[in-house]
């Protein structure tokens, strides 16, 4: 990798040992992908996926307390993924006592960490922190150090911003060193797309269980999706974006994928067309049969498959002011409709904290609270990781949340079917 | 005894038993509650692999085709590293992903006498070769020897 005289200087240790090592970190990165160069990070804002204070990743607190002992604090202030815990959240008397006196005991240490390294502010816990009230979004052609697999994705197809699939740690060295290496999503030719995927559905797909079905048929390539524009339309609208987010983020748990097309709608879709497809790509073909084979391959490792949900948990990625708005209205009507006032599972919807914020300011706030529903800044993922959540029968809509814990997924209309009926 | 020349991401030597996984490895779904309970033996927790669901990692030489998921992946390779409970080798038949390749560097660059030598490229005929117990070693140069 050919590199600057100030880069090569730090490589050799002029600006300190630990500075030393975020360069090699760097250059080593760059060098297993072929990077010829580092580019500067260009975003106004970084994005790091590390939030929770969990005891047991004591090596990352380690390092980060290297990077404050030696002054290697980034160069752009960040936001971070959600908090772990809430108390609004239900939870029995083991279940905090585990939270708050064995897994997430060091959280205020290392927010402490996070706020002298550069945290944007005290709320800028989510992993939807290109939503509008967040306000990290980057602009199209921006370089990004970001990792968090559903805010990569979305940056890269829905703005059209440039940024790798990094991981936790290597997304704050890049910020430290405001350099990342040229390979991959940074490239032009790294986002052409490998396969092509046609969708023939009879009716618009769900979002987490198409982006599931992609994800597991291209892991990390480039998928340049046809016919989804039918059922999206061609603008990024709020709604479309939306549903991106969520498809995006089943891509890319299910699968590894960091950038996705689809023809007539996404921004480079749009500029460059088939040009973006590959010779030789492979064809998925998706129809209605393919969603259901998908979904009946999903493993249920419930101990009573049959159980009656205990929680459902949704947003994850967190919901939008939008998401929060009409789940509102479509539970007050199936509730009318089923007869009851409440909704009869406990439900938790989780949103960023400035998202939440904005949606109290609206009449719906009441409206959710009246029937049930908890509203959260936290991480579901962080609170389902642990045995005594894991034995519990949760229910969701998210295909990230599926894959990495217990919950079981349901499709948007049967999760409203559950949580309104008895 | 068959031989495969792949490409050194962290180089280093190993011998160890191969456990194979088919789909990709799912770092977080894997290991993090190994990492969370004090699951010396690094069994994987991923309930969505039935290649690797329920099998110890540590110190084995795993076998993959490339990681996915949760970009947490490469931190979580890197405390498992630090915490002296991961694999003794992992060798990739296709080349090397992102986050992966981040643990392994971060292992190799930040923490002092952790040794996880990383291979990759070492192509589809290896995954279709290689079986679970098989006895594998890593040469610094990025030849792996497996033997039957």
């Amino acid at each position: 990798m050919k590199l600057t005289e100030r880069e090569q200087a730090i490589l050799d240790g002029k600006e300190g040992e630990t500075m030393a090592k975020v360069m090699k970190t760097l250059v080593m990165y760059g060098d297993a992908f072929g990077a010829e160069r580092l580019v500067p990070v260009t975003s106004e804002y970084n994005h790091l996926v590390t939030s929770f204070g969990l005891k047991l990743i004591g090596p990352v607190y380690e390092l980060m307390n290297k990077l404050i002992e030696a002054g290697a604090l980034s160069t752009q202030k960040f936001s971070v993924d959600p908090r772990p815990v809430d108390p609004k959240v239900p939870a029995n008397f083991l279940q905090k006592l585990i939270f708050n006196k064995f897994m997430y005991t060091k959280q205020d240490f290392y927010e402490g960490q996070l706020t002298t390294l550069g945290l944007k502010d005290k709320d800028a816990f989510t992993c939807a922190c290109y939503l509008n009230e967040v306000g990290n979004t980057p602009k199209r052609g921006d370089i990004l150090s970001w990792a968090e697999s559903s805010a990569v994705v979305y940056a890269n197809s829905v703005l059209g911003a440039r940024c790798n699939r990094n991981s936790g740690i290597i997304d704050i060295m890049g910020s430290v060193a405001g350099v990342v290496p040229e390979f991959g999503l940074l490239t032009d030719e790294g986002r052409r797309a490998s396969f092509v995927i046609e969708i023939k559905t009879e009716k618009k797909p769900e979002a987490q269980l198409l982006g599931s079905a992609i994800g597991m048929k291209v892991m990390e390539a480039v998928p340049y999706i046809k016919g989804l524009d039918k059922w999206l339309g061609t603008e990024l609208d709020e709604a479309t974006c939306t549903y991106l987010k969520d498809f995006g983020a089943a891509t890319a748990s299910n699968g590894a994928v960091g950038l996705y097309h689809i023809e007539n709608l996404t921004p480079e879709a749009k500029d460059l067309g088939d040009s973006l497809i590959l010779d030789g790509a492979e064809v998925y073909v998706i129809d209605d049969a393919e969603l259901e084979r998908v979904k009946a391959s999903y493993p249920v490792i419930w101990k009573k498959p049959d159980a009656r949900p205990k929680l459902c948990f949704m947003g994850c990625p967190h919901m939008t002011l939008e998401q929060l708005k009409s789940w509102t209205e479509k539970l007050e009507a199936a509730l009318a409709e089923s007869g009851n006032a409440k909704v009869t599972i406990p439900t938790v919807f989780t949103s960023a904290p400035a998202v939440l914020r904005a949606f109290e300011e609206t009449e719906y706030a009441k409206r959710l609270e009246k029937i049930g529903v908890i509203t959260s800044y936290i991480c579901p993922l962080m609170y389902m990781n642990n045995p005594l959540c894991a034995k519990m029968p949760v229910i969701t809509s998210s295909n990230k949340l599926r894959t990495y814990t217990t919950a079981k997924y349901m499709t948007d209309d049967e999760i409203l079917k559950t949580i309104t009926t008895k | 005894m068959k031989q495969f020349k792949g490409r050194p991401i962290a180089p280093g030597k190993a011998c160890a038993e191969a456990v194979v996984t088919h789909g990709g490895f799912n770092t977080l779904a894997s290991l993090q509650k190994a990492l969370q309970f004090g699951d010396k033996k690094a069994t994987c927790g991923d309930q969505s692999n039935p290649d690797l669901y329920g099998k110890e990692l540590c110190g084995k030489a795993l076998c993959l085709p490339q990681t996915i998921g949760s970009t947490t992946g490469g931190m979580v390779l890197y405390c498992a590293c630090s915490m002296g409970r991961q694999p003794a080798c992992m060798l990739f038949s296709k080349p090397i992903d992102s986050l992966a390749a981040a643990g392994a560097i971060l292992a190799d660059v930040w923490l002092d006498g952790v040794s996880m030598p990383v291979v990759d490229s070492l192509g589809d005929e290896f995954l279709e070769y290689i079986k679970d117990g098989m006895k594998i070693s890593v040469e610094a140069d990025g030849t792996v020897t497996v033997e039957d």
